[in-house]
């Protein structure tokens, strides 16, 4: 169970949020909204541990995040605005490089289903240079495929770039693992058509959180 | 933990075999600089003798300092480098194994190459080999610090004048040493005191250059 208490962000002299506080439970989904520059993704990367709050605290089943960082590392994936692919390697030698970083290595095998289930196995052996944009962003996703185990997931804008039939199917991915237990934080611009024990909304406008249970 | 050290080095080797072209620049680089000295200085074996270590010590030096700047600023660039903060496996493993991704593409070719370049300052047969281990010992060192300097200035503006400032300095004793061991040969005095040094060097730089660069690395991305 992932805890905030008292979250509060500053960048410069700029205060983006302060005093924010929620619990996301196993099964539930927590949607960040608000204006472009209202703070999302520097509320991401502090769920992730990569920045510090400049005020309260993460908890992880009660544990500070910063109490173990590798153990907390284990228990999330992280897909930023940045695909994180190396423009040099295939879209399989990246997926593979990617998973067994975060300590799920996988064979060739079930990386090229990972990268099937997104429709772009037929580009597994092309450069991840000359792929579309949104060819980038499903070979990205397709870690999700190999990462059922790992808890939560944290996807900053994961709809971008995405045509419909993607769309559709990260949705059914995102649903799968919620019914199976797994937490999702994303932010997103469009509705997301989830189906979820619980959605969480974070409306960093507002400095509101509202609970909606499906 | 061994086994994602493995995977960064095998990600980066795989990388610079795409990238062919920045590995030869660096050697290219070194041998150049090398081969201008005979030729602007001229045919006098006894000076080119003397001033061989010296010659060999600073090209190596500056090649290896070129290829710091791709150390990690890609990685930041691409977003792989957050991941590898996020990897669940301590971020000093994954460095090192960077470093050495770096050194066996920066450091031992100029090891390689060094003696054949030695020939043109008529380096005897025992002063080749002193300046083969002296480089040896000492390239890794200078990978190691020089990987502290480029996770600085990661980010900023500039970075390649500022990662020279601050390595440079640390720089100077390896240098010293280094050219001073092929030195110690030509005048009789043995290298082993030289090459002692150095070995320590590496063995210092070894312990703390990993974990100073991977702090450097989370300051460099918050």
């Amino acid at each position: 169970m992932l805890e905030a208490r008292q979250l509060e962000c500053t960048r410069g002299d700029r205060r983006l949020f302060s005093n924010l506080s929620f619990k996301l439970d196993r099964g539930q989904l927590l949607r960040l909204a608000g204006a472009n520059g209202s703070g999302k993704t520097s509320l991401l990367r502090i769920m992730c541990g990569l920045v510090l709050p400049s005020a309260g605290e993460l908890f992880w089943d009660g544990r500070p995040i910063r109490a173990d960082r590798e153990e907390y590392s284990r228990n999330l994936l992280f897909i930023g605005h940045l695909n994180a692919l190396k423009d040099d390697l295939t879209a399989l030698e990246n997926l593979q490089c990617a998973a067994a970083l975060s300590g799920m290595p996988a064979d060739a095998g079930s990386a090229l289903a990972a990268l099937d289930r997104f429709g772009i196995a037929h580009c597994a052996e092309l450069p991840a240079k000359v792929l579309s944009q949104g060819q980038r962003r499903r070979a990205a996703l397709a870690r999700l495929v190999l990462s059922p185990a790992v808890p939560l997931w944290i996807l900053d804008e994961p709809f971008s770039a995405l045509d419909v039939g993607a769309v559709v199917e990260l949705e059914r991915m995102l649903a799968s693992h919620l019914a199976s237990g797994g937490m999702v934080v994303l932010t997103t611009h469009q509705e997301v058509q989830v189906v979820a024990h619980a959605i969480l909304r974070v409306d960093l406008d507002l400095h509101t959180t509202a609970l909606r249970a499906a | 933990m061994i086994r994602a050290l493995g995977w960064v080095l095998r990600r980066d080797l795989l990388l610079a075999f795409r990238r062919r072209g920045d590995v030869v620049n660096a050697l290219v680089f070194f041998v150049i600089v090398v081969s201008l000295f005979p030729l602007g200085v001229g045919p006098e074996a006894s000076q080119l003798r003397n001033m061989a270590p010296g010659v060999l010590w600073v090209a190596a030096l500056l090649a290896c300092m070129l290829s710091l700047a791709r150390l990690y600023a890609p990685d930041h660039q691409d977003g792989t480098l957050e991941q590898m903060l996020l990897a669940g496996e301590p971020l000093v493993v994954l460095v090192m194994g960077k470093v050495l991704a770096h050194w066996l593409m920066s450091g031992l070719p100029l090891v390689l190459i060094a003696p054949l370049l030695g020939l043109q300052f008529d380096l005897p047969g025992d002063a080749l080999a002193v300046l083969c281990l002296s480089l040896l010992i000492g390239t890794p060192v200078l990978s190691l610090i020089g990987a502290v300097g480029a996770a600085l200035t990661l980010g900023v503006r500039g970075s390649g004048v500022l990662v020279a400032l601050l390595v440079l300095p640390l720089y100077v004793p390896v240098l010293i040493f280094g050219a001073g061991s092929v030195g110690a040969v030509a005048t009789g005095t043995g290298a082993e005191a030289h090459l002692m040094l150095l070995g320590g060097f590496l063995a210092l730089a070894l312990v703390l250059a990993p974990w100073a660069s991977a702090a450097a690395l989370r300051i460099a991305m918050e």
